[in-house]
């Protein structure tokens, strides 16, 4: 049965309801105070789980650990270069679903989405067994920077990419296409309406999907750990092996640099993916 | 007459699952004409206007813009620019960068850019709100962005696709008499698509009537309302009273006809009438009285008030005659006093000028 309304609230106001409050706060609890731990004995002054004061110095010993800095700097640069080319992959591919008619489309489209709902574990698995087969996971080891990334980079752009698709193609089902007409009837041609009308309206979405799959590609461990040969090591992978042996500060600031680079990169792609008012 | 400017001939636009859109439809459009294509949703009109700017082509048939097949040549190189229903105005410009596109990809300069850009943006009453973004202005003002950014253009046709259908009534009416007077000044021929007939009546100097495909009639807006070719375009250009009629005898361009509910008259016509045709008569042309009216010629029959409808400037009434027959007839309230002197009811004559009538025989 539900609970009678007090005076001046609304049907749907459960906020205002005293179990819905405590629900809340236990929810909260539960899932930012680890986090919020993380960070805040990154700052501590002793190794053990007791406070002893504040202090930057985690971050400088982790910056100055050249293996944490390394895997930092590996994990960047592989986000970096796989965003640029699942983005450039998945707008493609929106735009061909989007504008195309074809034989198998509708195949086609459900076999985009088999990297979004694939186990990791799975994919993880099949891409070793496919370095090793066709003996990448080794050829790869002695190539100069940033090559000798590629086998890791490649499967990041395998399962980010789908991401980005379906992130702008849901941005173009709501493009007029009486915009398009009016480029060309303005006398524009293809190519330059193309740049002129289409891509600034996919503009939002193609920021958005990036940030998308920079943040995949950042914090991912299960698909890079089998991808990885040996002296490839990213971020999420090094963490991993520092804590087997034990839980340092360091673990800690580096952990929330990479969860402030996050915030940071999810914050300004759902900002962009709220629908604009324009463009109807 | 000159070289027509638009001259669209045996054209044809079938649909993949053999929809005919346009069925074999021939028009020669003159210089600086307003033209309209006017018909019910789904006769063609969009598809045909749509094949004049290229962004569809016909499957046979020819169309002609300045004397040049245009069969080859794609929409960014036609003469024709188009003012499209959902005004498509770039969200992402400015009303002047919106204005200005045309020109800038086809690579005019920069200063006869800027120059022409004000000029239109003066023509339709924009300039000071060049640098607005388009969501921050109403539809009229987006539909003027439309307006602008096609004529800046100088097109030798300018297509407007159901420009006012968007907009609410009272605008309307002033774009209405703002797109006359623009054509007047900039001189350019206009063809507009339009399924509302007073929109067409109102502006055009010529209007080609439109039904699956086919067209009806062209013809300037008072042949049409007077001397509608067929049933289908004195009912759907106004009201009008279709009255079922045997034709006893031709004589030259005199029939006399024996109409249903009415009786024997003669109408004249320049077509030969088979055994039976259709008396087309529009309302404002019937006339009611209490009493027998007087005079030679005209036609009367008794009649019973069924309904009146009460508008102000006119009421609309509604008669019945002899063997069930509704007419239709509008009457002007010319005094305050006494509205259209009827009651329901009531009986009374209708008269009428068989001049005033029409015989259509399909």
């Amino acid at each position: 049965m539900a609970a009678a309304l007090k005076p001046g609230q609304g049907p749907l106001d459960y906020g205002s309801r005293l179990w819905m409050k405590v629900l809340f706060i236990l929810v909260s609890i539960f899932l930012y105070a680890p986090i919020i731990s993380l960070i805040v004995f990154s700052f501590n002054v002793d190794k053990t789980g007791v406070w002893h004061g504040f202090t930057f110095q985690n971050y400088i010993k982790a910056w100055n650990n050249d293996s944490i800095f390394n895997a930092l700097a590996n994990s960047l640069s592989i986000a970096f270069i796989s965003t640029i080319f699942s983005t450039i992959f998945g707008a493609m591919i929106a735009l061909t679903l989007w504008r195309f008619k074809f034989p198998f489309k509708a195949g086609f489209e459900g076999f985009l989405a088999i990297p979004i709902v694939v186990p990791e574990i799975c994919m993880g698995v099949a891409l070793a067994l496919f370095y090793n087969q066709t003996g990448m996971m080794l050829a790869v080891r002695d190539w100069l920077w940033p090559f000798n990334l590629i086998n890791i980079i490649i499967a990041h752009i395998a399962f980010s990419f789908p991401f980005v698709a379906v992130v702008v193609r849901s941005r173009l089902i709501g493009f007029n296409r009486q915009l398009e007409e009016a480029s060309k009837d303005l006398g524009a041609t293809e190519f330059q309406t193309f740049m002129n009308v289409i891509v600034p309206f996919m503009m939002p979405s193609l920021i958005a999907g990036a940030l998308l799959a920079f943040t995949l590609s950042l914090d991912d461990f299960v698909i890079t750990f089998f991808s990885s040969g040996p002296g490839s090591v990213t971020f999420p992978v090094k963490i991993y092996s520092m804590v087997k042996n034990s839980i340092t500060p360091q673990i800690n600031a580096a952990s929330t640099v990479l969860i402030v680079i996050t915030l940071i990169a999810t914050v300004i792609a759902m900002k962009l993916q709220t629908p604009s008012k324009s463009g109807h | 007459m000159s070289e027509p400017i638009v001259s669209v001939q045996n054209v044809t636009r079938r649909y993949p699952g053999g929809i005919i859109a346009v069925d074999n439809v021939s028009i020669d459009i003159e210089k600086n004409e307003f033209f309209a294509l006017l018909g019910p949703s789904g006769c063609g009109k969009t598809t045909l206007l749509r094949m004049i700017s290229g962004l569809d082509t016909p499957t046979e048939g020819q169309i002609f813009i300045g004397g040049e097949d245009m069969a080859l040549t794609p929409p960014n190189l036609r003469p024709t620019n188009m003012v499209f229903q959902s005004y498509a105005v770039f969200p992402h410009m400015t009303v002047a960068q919106n204005v200005a596109y045309g020109l800038k990809v086809t690579g005019v300069a920069a200063d006869e850019t800027k120059r022409r850009t004000m000029e239109a943006l003066e023509m339709v009453k924009l300039e000071h709100l060049a640098e607005r973004k388009p969501d921050q202005m109403s539809g009229g003002q987006r539909q003027r962005v439309a307006l602008a950014r096609a004529l800046v253009k100088r097109p030798k046709v300018l297509l407007l696709d159901e420009p006012l259908s968007a907009l609410d009534a009272k605008l309307r009416d002033g774009m209405r008499l703002e797109l006359t007077r623009l054509q007047e000044t900039v001189g350019i021929t206009f063809i507009i698509v339009t399924h509302d007939q007073d929109e067409a009546l109102s502006m055009a100097s010529r209007i080609a009537v439109m039904n699956q495909g086919n067209v009806q009639q062209i013809a300037t807006p008072a042949e049409l309302y007077e001397q509608p070719r067929n049933k289908f375009v004195a009912d759907f250009i106004g009201k009008v009273n279709l009255i079922e009629t045997k034709v006893l005898k031709q004589k030259g361009k005199i029939a006399s006809c024996e109409a249903k509910g009415i009786g024997k008259l003669d109408v004249g016509t320049d077509k030969t009438c088979g055994d039976s045709a259709t008396i087309a008569i529009r309302p404002e042309k019937l006339k009611i009285s209490t009493v027998e009216p007087k005079g030679t010629g005209l036609v009367k029959t008794k009649a019973t008030i069924r309904d009146v409808a009460y508008y102000g400037d006119t009421s609309h009434i509604v008669a019945e005659v002899a063997g069930g027959l509704d007419l239709h007839i509008n009457v002007q309230n010319n005094t305050r006093t006494g509205g259209a002197g009827v009651d329901r009811n009531q009986k009374v004559w209708v008269h009428f000028d068989p001049k005033d009538a029409l015989l259509l025989t399909e």
